[in-house]
């Protein structure tokens, strides 16, 4: 089962319709998510208006998490099984990872500015919010680099395991450590966020998820269309020798 | 060894290098439990005072009824309180954060005096965890439930 879309051509006739159709609903649910949240809802006791960076801020912070775990899985996939397109699901996962935590530290800091009265501090949260964009960024640079010399894939994949590290520190960083963020406020099956804004920031989660699954695909095509085409340009230029 | 598939020996080496690396993470975040936060609580000040003049943060809660503003209207004075009911005074001159209110989370920055006042040259204000429009704030679930009620009448 594991190696019925190890199939290229399987995977490709799957994903051509897969993809625009997560793209296209997960922008409807965005943006519906996004209106309701920006023009809907009532400000907050505290934060007033500025609570609306919620529904753009939180979707991100996940995603941007929910990127790496990505990376991670297909890493180990593609370790042990040697199933080849989780190299390139694990590569194509980087760059809307790297978007959506570098949205989420520049929401973050907007919000922070009018809230806690500082753009930045260097809390446990925010610090292992930036090094996670790092992470991304020298995987992204590693996995191309690979890819271009014909080096194995394992060496962006053991760095895609070890870096899954950072993840639960991410999301235990408010809880082990006295922090200026604030603790989690949905845990399991409970939420200190009122239903009114809970609403259109789980559905925004989903429009966003959609998007990124999307994307994930969409680079997949990509990447195996340069890998056909360099294949391609090979052939022809040993022919001609 | 020699009977596990190629496929299997990976799967355990993978796993088992994965243990050790969480729990070297695990390890490096107990180690790191005093030195990475943000600030200390004024029950983990009381009980290792820093030295006096050191830049340091408090935080905790600002507590009910203790702020008060000095004659020159720049100066505030309020009491941070932990979890344990531990409170140290604070001083503070300037403009404080919108969301710094009596019963609110906050994060002083400056240094303890030798009287044992914090005498602060910043305030960040700390938010909670919890998310809640102004017209249902301090309504009971069944008020709120009932005010819904109310005011989606005719929605349909």
């Amino acid at each position: 089962m594991m190696h019925g879309f190890a199939n290229p051509k399987r995977f490709l006739t799957l994903a051509s319709w897969l993809t625009p159709l997560l793209l296209a609903a997960g922008l409807v649910l965005s943006g519906g998510a996004l209106w309701w949240g920006l023009t809907q809802v009532s400000p907050d006791r505290l934060m007033g208006e500025t609570v609306r960076i919620l529904f753009l801020h939180v979707p991100a912070a996940w995603l941007g998490m929910g990127g790496w775990t990505a990376i991670a899985i297909s890493s180990l996939v593609y370790l042990v099984w040697r199933h080849p397109l989780a190299a390139l699901a694990a590569r194509a996962a980087a760059v809307p990872g790297l978007v959506f935590t570098l949205i989420c530290l520049v929401t973050g800091s907007i919000w922070g500015r009018p809230t806690w009265g500082t753009w930045w501090v260097w809390d446990g949260r925010l610090t292992s919010m930036l090094v996670l964009a790092f992470l991304y960024a020298a995987y992204i640079a590693l996995a191309q680099a690979a890819a271009r010399e014909g080096v194995s894939a394992r060496i962006p994949a053991i760095f895609g395991l070890v870096g899954a590290i950072n993840i639960p520190i991410i999301n235990r960083s408010v809880v082990w450590w006295n922090s200026l963020h604030q603790p989690p406020s949905i845990t399991m099956g409970n939420s200190a966020i009122d239903g009114e804004y809970l609403a259109p920031l789980l559905v925004a989660v989903v429009g966003f998820s959609l998007i990124f699954g999307g994307i994930v695909l969409a680079r997949m095509r990509a990447l195996l269309a340069d890998i056909q085409a360099e294949a391609r340009l090979r052939r022809r230029a040993s022919e001609a020798v | 060894m020699s009977a596990l598939k190629p496929k299997h020996q990976r799967l355990v080496l993978v796993v088992l290098a994965l243990v050790a690396l969480v729990g070297a993470g695990l390890l490096a975040a107990y180690a790191l439990r005093n030195q990475a936060n943000y600030f200390y609580l004024p029950e983990q000040m009381q009980a290792d005072p820093p030295a006096v003049g050191q830049a340091v943060r408090l935080g905790g809660m600002v507590e009910q009824g203790s702020l008060k503003t000095d004659n020159d209207g720049v100066t505030l004075r309020f009491a941070v309180t932990g979890n344990d009911g531990s409170r140290i005074p604070v001083r503070f001159s300037g403009i404080a954060p919108d969301l710094f209110v009596e019963g609110s989370g906050v994060v002083a920055e400056g240094r303890l005096a030798p009287d044992g006042t914090f005498v602060a040259d910043n305030l960040l204000a700390k938010h909670d965890e919890n998310y809640v429009p102004r017209e249902l704030e301090g309504m009971s679930e069944m008020q709120a439930a009932k005010m819904a009620e109310e005011t989606t009448v005719g929605l349909e």
